[in-house]
């Protein structure tokens, strides 16, 4: 049967994949904020997962705004990453595994997730980046992958509790397969930062750690804020940390704490890494 | 037509984008998801006022993307993201168009985003188990 080992997040910002690009990782500004990959990376090193989930929301390369799913489901062959007009240098493409991505579908909808299936899907740097980081930049990716996107761009937008209840589905769906296969789950994007507006460039810091200590421990506590409440105290974009709950709610109740990296400012934003072990292996 | 109000609106300085915004102005950020054509970008910088009008991009909504008013597209319905999408090629980055939505300069904005994190690594030592190099 399909495993879920753990679960890992990480910021997905634009800039990410420049910086791996120009070679600049090791300098001031970047050097902290890739160090504290290291950890993670060695993670995945050890543990090999077959596959990635990769929760992450669309910034309008596969959608644009004549259809916007809330969730929507990778059921592709090959994922390309391609020109999505922000200077980013598009990477190799993606491996899915199809019959995986059916039977998530076919599982999320059964415990009421209708979610879009998608046979063709462009990621852009919301799934890329994260990858990048986590397992280096590759002609041949060394993971399978499928995404899974959430609207965080137009609202409205899922809440909090939603993105947990569907990590909790995802979970049977994942666990309910009878390929072995080890999964991990990947809750990108936030943490507090907004782009626009004469607001932009807030970041909270103590509310993103506070997120950090909670989804590792208490992941209950982001659900009983509201979408303007999350907003409000750690700006618009700043929303996307909702998608992390998704990976969250396919974890186990207790969960090990591997790692915990917390950078600011990187771009705009708060940025944070946490890598969560299911206690079973 | 009456939209529903929202307890959102009332945060200062933020336009979050939702039905009525992507409504009002769908030509204009269809024009912006272009821009994720290279091709597109060049026929767009030929002519600005020409490729408006094939999106049927009109108005104060087109007055705003000639004068690369980032501030005023914001506020008519641009969702930030696609704004990026004509701002960056361009050669304004996010960090750039903040400091403009706020009248300062980037250095200036790059300052108030490092003060937002002033007394990190004591915070995270103070809650424990955070990376710490």
């Amino acid at each position: 049967m399909a495993k879920i080992i753990g679960g890992v997040t990480s910021s997905h910002i634009p800039a990410v994949g420049n910086a791996i690009a120009d070679g600049k990782t090791q300098e001031p500004y970047w050097k902290r904020f890739f160090d504290g990959y290291k950890p993670a990376q060695e993670w995945l090193q050890k543990h090999k997962p077959d596959i990635a989930i990769v929760v992450y929301n669309d910034h309008g390369l596969n959608f644009f705004l004549d259809k916007a799913p809330t969730f929507a489901l990778g059921c592709a062959d090959t994922y390309y990453n391609t020109d999505e007009g922000w200077a980013l240098k598009p990477v190799a493409p993606f491996k899915g595994n199809v019959p995986f991505s059916w039977h998530l579908a076919e599982k999320l909808v059964d415990q009421e997730f209708d979610i879009c299936t998608c046979q063709e899907m462009k990621v852009d740097h919301g799934f890329v980046n994260p990858i990048r980081a986590l397992w280096g930049t590759h002609d041949v990716w060394p993971i399978t992958t499928i995404p899974l996107a959430v609207n965080t761009v137009q609202h409205p937008v899922p809440s909090a509790l939603r993105c947990f209840k569907l990590g909790k589905a995802l979970r049977h769906a994942i666990e309910s397969y009878e390929e072995d296969l080890k999964v991990v789950v990947l809750g990108t994007g936030g943490m507090s930062h907004q782009l626009q507006g004469e607001r932009a460039g807030l970041i909270d810091v103590d509310f993103d750690l506070e997120c950090m200590d909670r989804i590792a421990s208490d992941p209950e506590w982001l659900t009983k804020f509201t979408n303007t409440e999350i907003m409000r105290r750690t700006g618009t974009e700043g929303i996307e940390t909702i998608m992390w709950l998704v990976m969250r709610g396919a974890l186990q109740d207790n969960v090990k704490v591997i790692h915990k990296h917390y950078h600011a400012p990187i771009s705009n934003t708060g940025a944070g890494v946490l890598v969560l072990e299911n206690t079973f292996l | 037509m009456t939209w529903t109000k929202h307890d959102y609106e009332d945060i200062p300085g933020t336009y979050v984008f939702d039905g009525k915004h992507a409504y009002g102005a769908y030509p204009l950020n269809k024009l912006l998801f272009s821009f994720c054509d290279e091709a597109n970008r060049t026929e767009f910088d030929r002519d600005p006022a020409a490729y408006c009008d094939k999106f049927g991009v009109t108005g104060e909504y087109k007055e705003f993307v000639l004068g690369k008013d980032f501030l005023s597209m914001l506020r008519s319905g641009a969702n930030i993201y696609y704004m990026a999408k004509m701002a960056i090629p361009r050669g304004t980055s996010v960090q750039d168009a903040g400091a403009q939505f706020q009248g300062i300069t980037t250095p200036e904005f790059q300052a108030k985003l490092s003060a937002r994190a002033e007394g990190l690594v004591d915070k995270l030592k103070a809650r424990g188990g955070y990376w710490l190099g």
